[in-house]
């Protein structure tokens, strides 16, 4: 580590943070988006999801129930604008002018995860603003706040590294705005829309299986207090920001090579379920 | 016919070499790109690595600035090894590509202020320090709009404000004046040279003939990975059979008078021209013309030709500047 770490990297988030806000179409995607995904749901689709999900419950019950599905969009909305950014960079000269220079090498990588954090922060807490006024009623404590905003943010590290990951690898910046969109379709094809039961038996497997129906559902239960149907929770193996991350860094190699690493203990816990889920509905 | 390899001469050896590079190598895949490649350049001079595309200069010069590790050889820059010692390097060094490396979404200032803080230099001492470069440098106008509104004049301007921010002992700078206007291209040049008048070393690449020329104390010629000569521009042109003095007649006859007053062969091609060997002194030229008047010659058009580095490039590869076959070359004239 250089005596610069710290300095190198906040020029770099400065100088992200100035693209994000010159560059409209990237910062304003990652925050509209879920909000318009919310909207949408609830008030075309909501009337009658919600009766399936709640008898009677309504548009009241498929916001309760959406919200979780919709704060992961906006987490993997911002890791995409991150990608972009990344790949955007990599195509220019000025990487090649930081890379002539005597900086702290994964500056300019931290500026980008740092960056995309803030932007994912943004729009989680556009998100629960926008459900909370539209009649989004949890039942969590502080705490229980905290955990689920402490859930997000750590999702947020591994999904940015992995978006960093592929925009390392992207050889052009339309390849980088493509190659995460699996990501955004995950929350669909799990339990973040629907019932996973209401899927056919195949489906129902795939949904269940998938890494991110443990977030959605661990987000209800903590937003909602319930406690996943008694279920144990346990660690799963490891989580994913260390995998993600030593990708990244593996693409980034060479630029890395004379700086050292970022510290590799960003170790994300992620809560498996071991049975079914409880629908995370309010009584 | 004889070329000016390395070694260097002795006397100048004398000087600090701030960029000594030996038998460089570096293939990509089966491609070699550069063969051996050896060259030396004195603290505070200009150095132009001069070549047609493809012959290896970007590669020379990514290498030396740390961006790219060669197969082989041993190069050190402001007497630090580029391998070991590649931050020690990257302190000293300032590098303008091709391609201008400015990031487009911030303005001129900004751009300027980046380079500052990534030199780590204080509020006080980066704001002098740009206020200082954007006046030096005809951007004070455009300091605040986004890079993306500049013209590729102004883009390079901002790129090599941005190289000189760290105040570097040694700047390379990769094909600067590619892609510019004739314009442009001249305040580049003046650029140039006044870096060289601040006691800065330059290592420049170039594809010109005539921008090598102008600016550089000593060149070297790159053809297809190799160093196929090196030395002062004057050396260089020692190389040529000397320059000559091109006459046009208006007509055959007259042509025929010129040819026996000057006693020199009208060759079959030559339209209506003479050409007499010179290297480049009044006498000679005034002898011509005497002769000529004495023998009542009308001449329509007299062009002086002074070689050139295009000559030299002919003189060593029997190809113009390297985009040429060889099937095309013609006959030195002597």
């Amino acid at each position: 580590m250089s005596a610069y770490a710290l300095h190198d990297s906040s020029t770099m988030l400065r100088r992200n943070l100035r693209h994000l806000q010159r560059y409209p179409g990237l910062s304003l995607f990652p925050i509209l988006g879920p909000v318009v995904f919310l909207l949408l749901f609830v008030y075309v689709f909501g009337g009658t999801l919600g009766n399936g999900i709640t008898p009677g419950g309504g548009r009241g019950a498929y916001v309760n129930f959406l919200t979780p599905g919709i704060l992961l969009l906006a987490v993997v909305g911002a890791a995409n604008t991150t990608a972009i950014s990344v790949a955007k960079d990599m195509t220019e000269g000025i990487i090649a002018r930081f890379k002539t220079m005597r900086i702290w090498r994964p500056a300019v990588l931290a500026g980008h995860v740092v960056g995309g954090l803030i932007l994912a922060v943004i729009s989680v807490a556009v998100t629960i603003g926008v459900a909370l006024l539209i009649g989004y009623d949890p039942a969590a404590s502080l705490l229980q706040w905290l955990g689920a905003l402490g859930l997000l943010v750590l999702l947020a590290i591994a999904l940015i590294w992995l978006t960093v990951a592929l925009g390392l690898k992207a050889k052009s910046v339309e390849t980088a705005s493509n190659l995460p969109m699996f990501l955004m379709i995950l929350p669909f094809l799990g339990s973040g829309f629907v019932p996973t039961e209401s899927m056919p038996g195949w489906l129902q497997w795939f949904a269940e299986h998938q890494p991110f129906t443990p977030f959605i559902e661990t987000l209800r239960a903590l937003l909602f207090d319930t406690d996943l149907g008694g279920e144990d929770l346990r660690l799963g193996r490891g989580g994913h920001t260390p995998l993600f991350y030593s990708k990244a860094r593996r693409q980034f190699d060479p630029f890395l090579q004379a700086g050292g690493g970022l510290p590799y203990n960003l170790r994300l816990p992620v809560f498996q379920r071991s049975a079914e889920p409880q629908l995370g509905t309010t009584p | 016919m004889s070329t000016l390899q390395a070694p260097e001469p002795s006397i100048e050896t004398r000087k600090a070499a701030a960029i000594s590079a030996v038998d460089v190598r570096k293939s990509f895949d089966d491609n070699v790109v550069l063969d051996g490649v050896s060259l030396t350049v004195e603290e505070g001079t200009v150095f132009a690595l001069l070549g047609p595309n493809g012959a290896g200069k970007t590669t020379m010069v990514r290498i030396l600035a740390t961006l790219l590790e060669p197969d082989h050889g041993e190069i050190r820059v402001a007497g630090h090894d580029v391998a070991r010692e590649a931050d020690d390097v990257r302190d000293v060094i300032g590098v303008t590509g091709q391609f201008a490396a400015v990031d487009e979404l911030l303005t001129g200032r900004e751009n300027l202020g980046l380079m500052a803080d990534l030199h780590h230099l204080t509020r006080p001492q980066a704001g002098q320090r740009i206020d200082e470069l954007l006046e030096r440098f005809e951007l004070v106008d455009a300091k605040d709009r986004t890079a993306m509104t500049y013209s590729g004049g102004m883009r390079r301007r901002l790129d090599l404000a941005m190289t000189l921010i760290g105040a570097p002992q040694i700047i390379f700078l990769d094909e600067p004046t590619t892609g510019l206007d004739p314009r442009s291209r001249r305040t580049m040049w003046d650029i140039v040279r006044s870096l060289a008048g601040d006691g800065t070393t330059v290592f420049l690449t170039t594809q010109y003939l005539d921008e090598a020329d102008r600016l550089a104390d000593r060149v070297a010629i790159l053809d297809q990975g190799r160093l196929i000569a090196q030395g002062t521009t004057q050396e260089l042109k020692r190389q040529v059979p000397g320059g000559r003095i091109d006459l046009t007649f208006a007509d055959a006859a007259s042509q025929l008078a010129g040819a026996g007053a000057l006693d020199v062969p009208v060759r079959d091609g030559d339209a209506l021209t003479l050409q007499v060997s010179t290297d480049g002194n009044v006498a000679t030229l005034r002898r011509v013309l005497r002769e000529l008047d004495e023998s009542a010659v009308d001449v329509a058009e007299l062009a002086l030709h002074t070689p050139d580095l295009d000559d030299v490039f002919l003189a060593l590869t029997g190809r113009h500047d390297g985009s040429h076959q060889p099937g095309d070359d013609q006959e030195p004239h002597s």
